[in-house]
């Protein structure tokens, strides 16, 4: 197509190495992702060790895949931040390397933005009130006045986080969320602490309190009310931020957001307040090189550029501290 | 006397009739039984309870006639006021940090009496005839924690940040202004908002 541009994009934020390329009509043209196999929690320098292992063959399947030549690509990006430092920089060293040897533009993007980005594309999403839920985040974020602002998030841990550490001090296996989401199928209600500040919301008390109860209770019961209550919680603030400001469209991203409870969960109450319910489709919902791609396509088209000394890795980088250029 | 609904809240269904309200925790089709249950009679009663407090406090809020902890709802005198998230972008910069001052202040007194509010966002405050009322205690608690108390600034500092963000500047230095005035232990508290700020995933100096 006259004028169109591709990016290849590179994730390295945990413990998931992806590369995407995608064209500038919204064509994803390959999704490579590469999981760190773990049976424990992540350890920062081994996923990095990982990344710079499989990175060149991860970085040559999606070429492969999308019958892309390396020459073809326009575009470079990869994950800024928020994330682990040693992984980051294996993703940020990479596309370094790329688009000094290509000759070609580099942009370090958001890595929560980038959630919600490649959400509205496919989703059609206009301008929705976002739930970000994974093993790394949880934040209730939303546009406006050239901004993403975040309406509420985590005092503490992530909620992706506390059901993996439970499954895991449980030995349930890694990651937690099928597991514990299965299990829960059969499980009765019992009291768990729930803990909403606010719009915040913290889930280490509960992490306790749920391994600790394991003691009395079925493991089945804990999961049920374990999910219930997290969810419950999550649902309360998203709603909470729904009623404060004035979107008419929820989208739900990241990997919690494979959870079918918590879809239905959120489902029911946006179908209270009217107002349209979306998730993305698997493939992109945990963390993917594609919507790097998509987000560098964006920020690109908008006339942000960034020079290779510009592109050091932000470990706590904010979604809320971007000039957002092109909405 | 006509019933109407004034407002349709996160949480509650607002209804007026004449000079009072019915505050309504409605019943969540997402959550389980149990849990809605526990959770709207929880906060029914300790909403109850700490508008009360706060009103011997010193801190302006409606006051409370009837409780029904079946239906879960509150009956109060209704505060024609305005709501300061309305107000803060239509006033001028002097107007405002007073404003945030007086905020401050009230929450101050809040906190000298061991009250904490639990969702101290501006939407949770009314201005009435030159005075701030402090509505929706439903997620407080009486509690002596700094770290209870800095959540609570957190919460309205986080508020200023996505909300306000033209004025968060002012109006927080507005709101310390007054808090420090009133609460002799508010040193601790800012010294501890900084450490939960720094606990946060996302952690800015800012």
């Amino acid at each position: 197509m006259e004028g169109e541009i591709i990016s290849l994009g590179i994730e390295g934020t945990a413990d998931t190495l992806g590369v995407g390329i995608v064209s500038s009509s919204g064509k994803i043209l390959s999704n490579v992702v590469k999981n760190q196999p773990l049976t424990t929690g992540i350890h920062p320098r081994e996923a990095a060790q990982h990344h710079a292992e499989n990175m060149h063959l991860t970085v040559r399947k999606a070429l492969e895949i999308s019958g892309i030549n390396l020459k073809e690509v326009d575009l470079i990006s990869f994950s800024r931040g928020p994330g682990l430092g040693p992984c980051l920089r294996i993703a940020a060293v990479s596309a370094r390397t790329l688009a000094l040897m290509c000759k070609l533009p580099i942009l370090g993007v958001n890595h929560c933005i980038a959630h919600i980005e490649i959400g509205r594309l496919l989703t059609g999403a206009i301008d929705p009130l976002t739930l970000y839920v994974s093993g790394g985040n949880t934040q209730i974020i939303a546009f406006e006045s050239g901004k993403y602002r975040i309406f509420g998030e985590t005092l503490d841990i992530a909620v992706g986080n506390c059901i993996d550490q439970f499954a895991r001090s449980m030995n349930l296996g890694n990651p937690g969320g099928p597991v514990v989401e299965k299990l829960a199928k059969e499980g009765d209600y019992f009291n768990l602490p729930y803990v909403v500040k606010g719009m915040d919301l913290s889930f280490s008390g509960i992490l306790t309190a749920a391994i600790e109860s394991t003691k009395k209770h079925r493991i089945e019961d804990v999961c049920y009310s374990l999910q219930e209550t997290i969810f419950a919680m999550l649902v309360e603030v998203t709603e909470r931020a729904l009623a404060h400001g004035e979107k008419n469209e929820v989208m739900l991203v990241g990997g919690v957001a494979a959870n079918k409870r918590l879809q239905e969960m959120l489902s029911l109450m946006t179908q209270d307040h009217g107002v349209q319910f979306y998730v993305p489709n698997k493939e992109v919902l945990g963390d993917n090189g594609v919507m790097i791609a998509w987000l560098g396509i964006l920020m690109h088209n908008a006339g942000i550029t960034q020079k290779i000394e510009d592109t050091t890795v932000l470990q706590r980088y904010r979604a809320d501290d971007i000039e957002v250029g092109w909405r | 006397m006509t019933i109407e609904m004034i407002g349709k809240g996160a949480e509650a269904n607002v209804y007026q009739y004449g000079k009072l309200i019915k505050k309504e925790r409605i019943s969540k089709s997402y959550r389980i039984k149990e849990l809605d249950t526990s959770l709207r009679l929880k906060r029914t009663k300790r909403e109850a309870k700490l508008m009360s407090l706060a009103r011997r406090a010193g801190v302006p809020t409606p006051i409370i006639s009837d409780v029904d902890t079946i239906s879960c709802t509150i009956e109060m005198n209704f505060i024609n006021g305005k709501k300061i998230n309305k107000l803060l972008s239509i006033i001028s910069k002097n107007e405002r940090r007073e404003l945030c001052s007086k905020i401050g202040n009230h929450t101050g007194k809040l906190h000298s009496n061991n009250i904490i509010h639990g969702d101290l966002t501006t939407s949770n405050m009314i201005k009435y005839k030159n005075k701030i009322y402090f509505i929706d205690f439903g997620l407080g608690d009486v509690s002596v924690s700094l770290e209870d108390k800095g959540v609570d600034l957190l919460l309205f500092k986080k508020v200023l940040h996505s909300t306000h963000f033209k004025f968060k500047k002012e109006s927080w230095n507005g709101f310390i202004e007054g808090y420090s005035k009133v609460y002799k232990d508010y040193k601790n508290v800012l010294l501890r908002l900084q450490d939960i700020e720094k606990r946060g995933r996302y952690f800015v100096e800012r």
